[in-house]
């Protein structure tokens, strides 16, 4: 890495059918830690994963990875919240990532195996990948996301209907990730695992950043009633 | 009834003693509908897939268009491609009336709109399925083409035996443009029209039990090739 990561969004909104979604933001994402967005359902978390990911249209506004566009898509990866699988197997789904940037065989191979280790699916390398549980089908989309090393890393609710085993050995692997290097940012309805992973919080609330900081300050002394109220467990509407 | 079996016997008797002249419209037929099936899916496969990721703006019009040609009728077909390859015609040259040629260019035309329709339809929810990590991974529009086209390998298969079906039974357009010539563009289905005209209906209906045996081998012969169904749902 030549030049640290960064995202900067200036003024971004977007619209859907004139319905505001998200914005107007503007934010700057730098550092090399692990940034939780919360917030109520609806309050855009998603929208804002995938517009600092590049893959959702502004309505207005602007973006910069400080990088080219094509550069600082190459060098991030997604996972979604229901882990989409292609209909092959675990090692190809695996290889896929790779594949696509014309990684030589053998270099595959050892990488494929690699990570199979690491998310715990060795055994399973030959199974066909939609026919995973729950839980092995979210660690090898994250390995999947994890193989290219990617500078920025998406996680939307990574771990949204996983039981705990699965949990942990899924924020294992994410602190092992950034531990290398990975700049990790996601979404989370779980405010415990909030806690345990991350170095700071953005807080949404109806399509703005309604408070921003590190971890800590914002749980211990939110600035604002609503960041009060929905730590506190309160409904927010 | 009785000609029924009279010409189930009349089949047996042409399959076993490999009679000289079955052989020959039955590989006639073979060769003509499976280079017509080869051809058709190179172009309606990829076609097929293109039009089911990309948006552009009358793809609703080519998908209806495209949807509406399935139902061509073959006679037409035979029709326009007679008069593009007669003598007059503008591809008159080439000298391709009346022979195969002639034949598997009728029969593209009739089973590529078909292969396309279902390729496209089975490839739009591949798509859907698909679409977010694709997009996430930044792929180009040829490695999606080929991605979708990989894995719905065996949509793709359901979409050219229909087309295949299509093609060996097909008997108006290979009739006008092929001519039914002993020897020459003589196959299976103009063999059938000829001796039921001639009134030769056991030969015909031997010829007719042959194509339909045909068209059972190579299905399940394509089917044993790729292992359809016998890996699960995907």
């Amino acid at each position: 890495m030549v030049t640290p990561m960064s995202i900067r969004l200036k003024n971004v909104t977007v619209k859907r059918r004139g319905k505001a979604i998200l914005g107007p933001i503007s934010l700057d994402i730098g550092g090399s830690g692990v940034t939780h967005v919360i917030g109520p359902n609806g309050a855009g978390k998603t929208t804002l994963l995938k517009v600092l990911h590049g893959v959702e249209r502004l309505s207005s506004g602007e973006i910069d990875w400080s990088q080219p566009a094509e550069v600082a898509r190459q060098s991030q990866a997604y996972v979604f919240q229901s882990p989409i699988m292609l209909r092959r197997t675990v090692r190809q789904n695996l290889a896929y990532p790779l594949q696509l940037l014309k990684t030589p065989k053998d270099e595959i191979a050892t990488q494929v195996l690699d990570w199979a280790k690491r998310i715990g699916l060795e055994d399973a390398l030959d199974r066909p990948a939609p026919r995973l549980s729950g839980g092995e089908k979210q660690k090898l989309a994250l390995g999947r996301a994890l193989i290219r090393r990617p500078e920025v890393l998406f996680l939307d609710e990574p771990c949204a209907n996983l039981d705990g085993r699965s949990t942990r050995d899924i924020e294992a692997l994410l602190l092992d990730a950034n531990a290398s290097g990975t700049r990790i940012i996601m979404t989370t309805h779980d405010l415990a695992q909030c806690r345990r992973l991350a170095s700071d919080v953005i807080f949404l609330l109806n399509g703005r950043v309604h408070e921003r900081g590190p971890v800590a300050g914002f749980f211990e002394n939110p600035e604002t009633e609503e960041a009060k109220s929905f730590l506190k467990g309160d409904i927010l509407l | 009834m009785s000609e029924i079996w009279a010409g189930i016997a009349a089949a047996f008797r042409l399959i076993f003693s490999f009679d000289a002249d079955l052989v020959e419209i039955t590989l006639r037929s073979l060769q003509v509908s499976l280079t017509a099936l080869v051809i058709a899916s190179a172009l309606a496969l990829p076609f097929g897939t293109w039009i089911a990721i990309r948006r552009f703006r009358y793809r609703r019009a080519t998908i209806a268009t495209l949807n509406a040609l399935m139902g061509l009728p073959p006679v037409v077909v035979g029709l326009i491609v007679y008069l593009m390859l007669s003598r007059s015609g503008p591809f008159g040259v080439l000298g391709l009336l009346f022979t195969p040629t002639a034949m598997i260019i009728a029969q593209v035309i009739i089973i590529a709109p078909l292969i396309a329709s279902i390729t496209h339809q089975a490839m739009r929810d591949l798509w859907a399925e698909y679409h977010d990590l694709l997009i996430s991974l930044n792929t180009t529009k040829r490695q999606r083409i080929l991605t979708l086209i990989w894995d719905g390998r065996r949509a793709l298969l359901t979409a050219s035996l229909a087309g295949f079906g299509r093609a060996i039974g097909e008997v108006g357009a290979i009739m006008i443009v092929g001519g039914n010539i002993d020897h020459a563009t003589r196959v299976l289905t103009t063999a059938i029209a000829l001796e039921t005209g001639k009134g030769d209906f056991e030969l015909a209906l031997g010829l007719g039990f042959v194509l339909i045996a045909l068209a059972l081998a190579v299905n399940f012969a394509i089917h044993a090739l790729t292992r359809t169904e016998s890996e699960g749902r995907w």
